[in-house]
């Protein structure tokens, strides 16, 4: 089933145009991977989808991004409530500079979704545990979050997301800033997720998108040059370009 | 004479920098390697021109005076004058010798000026030439080891190195050395006035001492309830309280809001327009405190039906709070803007509006910075003089209504000070030991401030 589907997205910031035409359905409940060298758009996309370009000012996004059958980019979207069913984790684990019980009662609280203590510690638990951290955690709650080493930071961050049970989680490059043991066990997580959120990731790492995801999409040069399932895109992509990505010829 | 052998030691120092370059080509151009840049040498020769000569130069300004001194009063040596009368006499013969001496000359004293004036040229022409007989040696001695290609980067950075060196020491010496003297007129002080007295003293009344006839026996007990430091200890954190109290919120939010809300192009007019606030002189604030608010106040409080001192502690405070203004905005607007992006990105991405994101993410992470910020505004609204000898009055009431006139530490040394003084009178003295409190509160707050800023910088670099 179809989870989110652009349609003829275009981006620009400033003058300059960062996305053309982009044309890209994903199934829900599936790993969708985004490949592609630096700067070809692959992370304007991602964030185009819980409209974080919003932030930045000089960034224009056109076109029609339909999720649930509502268009995002419609007027009348609640971007609150957007970011709420849409979470994100992004490239450097960003823990706010509160305590680790905070930083997942965050979202929580903001929604409103908790009325009582008790219902926030459940949710906050719950989360964790989901995120593969309560074990580590579940004595030093009321510590803050940047004490944490990077993997379990990262792993913090999965976990405030998921907090508010968003049906989609949209990461950014995720383990980029991780080691190769952290790395693996937020790959296992990513696995664990799937089957409650569609998840859509941008990796920089060939094998990790081999290893992780059901679905690939090759962006080059600010276009969606193939996409597929991620075995016909690495054992035999349609487009010479995705086949010398791929087979590491340039990028 | 001096300034002509002052600017002769320069100009020769920069002739020097270019014959040493000068030379070091000389030898690049016999195929030897140099040891260091062309300039280096240059650099060498100057400072050994320049320098030995500063050298002798400054220690002959200093001690001449002093050995022609002791050359004129040995004449008069063995003769039972005191050594206040040998200082006068000392005087006289040099104003004799200027010309400018109006009383009646005695034959000595005529002698001894002749004998000045003779001293004083041999003095002035060997200085002459010793200075030039440094600079020769001093030269020849560098210009011999440039010609053999010795090392001249090394003494060259070693010099530099020195002269960094001096510089900052002068600056804390100079810190000390504003200390010591506080230090010891505030001892003299509690000599007399027990410390007790101006720790906890509820009256504060100098006026008492002026009154004083400096000629009588010093008797301590009439300063009892005179130097009572509390009334304006209060005024002074008084008036700083309400200056923070316009200042604080004011200078918060608009630092917020530079910081988060204003797009790029109002920023950049409205942050060098609040900037403007921080360049405006005191006094300037003081007479706008004194004319303008403080009027104002009490022509509104007079419609109301209240009593307000024309100088009031609100407009003081009031005013003060507005020149403080920038320094909070300022500051907080750059501690939030260095708050890193990632953070602000977390907090919308799940879902928090702005207002939320500053509230619970931005402000709690800056706040370590913030403080600080605050911390420096109230150390400067204790330390602030002008606005509140101007608008607040000099009267030191204790009172914590803010219609009425109060008085602040800085005021009351202005008071004091102003105007003939004895040196040794607990009146002069008790302005020192009113620097000294004020030096240890702000000194405190200042280290504090900076302290709680650190902290949070290692948070984040």
């Amino acid at each position: 089933m179809i989870k989110i589907s652009a349609k003829n997205v275009d981006v620009f910031y400033g003058k300059k145009q960062a996305l053309f035409n982009i044309n890209l359905d994903i199934e829900e409940n599936q790993v969708t991977a985004l490949i592609g060298p630096s700067g070809c758009g692959k992370s304007t996309f991602l964030r185009c989808l819980n409209r974080m370009n919003d932030v930045i000012d000089i960034c224009k996004v056109q076109g029609e991004i339909v999720i649930n059958d509502f268009n995002i980019n419609d007027k009348g979207c609640d971007v609150v409530r957007l970011r709420e069913k849409i979470g994100m984790v992004f490239q450097k684990p960003n823990p706010f500079p509160k305590t680790l019980y905070e930083n997942i009662s965050y979202g929580p609280s903001i929604h409103g979704m908790a009325q009582s203590k008790q219902e926030m510690d459940e949710i906050v638990e719950i989360s964790l545990k989901k995120a593969a951290l309560w074990e580590e955690v579940k004595d030093r709650l009321h510590e803050p979050g940047t004490g944490l080493s990077g993997g379990q930071q990262q792993r913090l961050c999965i976990a405030r997301a998921i907090s508010v049970q968003p049906e989609v989680i949209l990461m950014d490059e995720p383990c980029s800033a991780l080691d190769p043991i952290a790395t693996a066990q937020i790959e296992e997580l990513i696995d664990e997720l799937k089957k409650e959120h569609t998840i859509i990731i941008v990796t920089h790492s060939m094998a990790q998108a081999a290893r992780v995801s059901q679905r690939t999409g090759f962006f080059h040069l600010g276009e969606l040059i193939e996409h597929g399932l991620t075995d016909k895109i690495f054992k035999n992509p349609d487009n010479t370009k995705t086949q010398d990505y791929i087979t590491g010829r340039f990028g | 004479m001096n300034l002509v052998l002052f600017i002769f030691i320069v100009l020769l120092g920069f002739t020097s920098y270019y014959f040493g370059r000068k030379k070091a080509y000389t030898i690049q151009s016999t195929n030897k390697r140099l040891t260091a840049l062309p300039q280096f040498y240059g650099y060498y020769l100057a400072i050994w021109c320049a320098i030995p000569a500063f050298i002798i130069y400054s220690l002959w300004a200093i001690f001449e005076p002093t050995i022609v001194k002791l050359l004129i009063l040995s004449d008069y040596a063995n003769q039972g004058y005191l050594d206040d009368e040998l200082n006068l006499i000392y005087e006289k013969t040099k104003a004799l010798s200027r010309g400018q001496f109006t009383g009646e000359v005695t034959s000595f004293i005529q002698t001894s000026s002749e004998k000045y004036l003779n001293l004083r040229s041999i003095a002035q022409s060997s200085k002459v030439v010793i200075v030039l007989c440094i600079i020769i040696a001093s030269v020849a001695y560098a210009y011999k080891r440039i010609s053999s290609n010795n090392r001249t980067r090394e003494p060259v950075e070693k010099f530099f190195n020195a002269v960094l060196f001096t510089a900052s020491l002068a600056a804390i010496l100079t810190t000390v050395g504003i200390v010591f003297s506080l230090i010891f007129q505030t001892i003299d002080f509690f000599k007399v006035i027990p410390l007790f007295d101006f720790v906890f003293g509820t009256h504060w009344y100098p006026a008492k001492a002026f009154v004083r006839d400096s000629s009588e026996a010093l008797d301590p007990t009439m300063y009892s309830d005179t130097f009572g430091a509390v009334p304006i200890f209060a005024g002074t954190f008084f008036i700083a309280f309400i200056a923070m109290c316009v200042a604080i919120p004011i200078g918060l939010m608009s630092g917020i809001y530079l910081a988060e809300y204003a797009s790029y192009k109002v920023r950049q007019y409205a942050k060098p327009l609040i900037e403007i606030l921080a360049g405006i002189p005191t006094v300037v604030y003081g007479f706008f405190a004194a004319l303008t608010v403080g009027p104002f106040l009490k022509d509104i409080g007079t419609a109301m039906g209240l009593e307000v001192s024309a100088e009031s502690a609100l407009a003081a405070g009031g005013v003060m709070g507005i020149m403080i203004i920038p320094f909070i905005s300022s500051l907080s607007d750059d501690v939030i803007t260095s708050v890193p992006q990632s953070l602000r990105d977390g907090s919308y991405a799940m879902g928090a509006t702005k207002s939320e994101t500053i509230k619970k993410v931005i402000f709690p992470a800056a706040l370590p910075g913030i403080v600080g910020s605050i911390l420096l505004g109230v150390s400067r609204a204790i330390g602030e003089t002008m606005i509140v000898v101007m608008a607040s009055g000099l009267a030191a009431n204790l009172t914590l209504n803010p219609l009425e006139s109060t008085s602040t530490i800085t005021a009351q040394i202005v008071v004091i000070l102003i105007g003939d003084q004895a040196f040794g009178d607990p009146k002069t003295q008790a302005a020192f030991a009113l620097g000294m409190s004020l030096f240890i509160v702000t000194l405190c707050l200042n280290i504090v401030a900076l302290r709680v800023v650190k902290k949070y910088r290692e948070k984040y670099e």
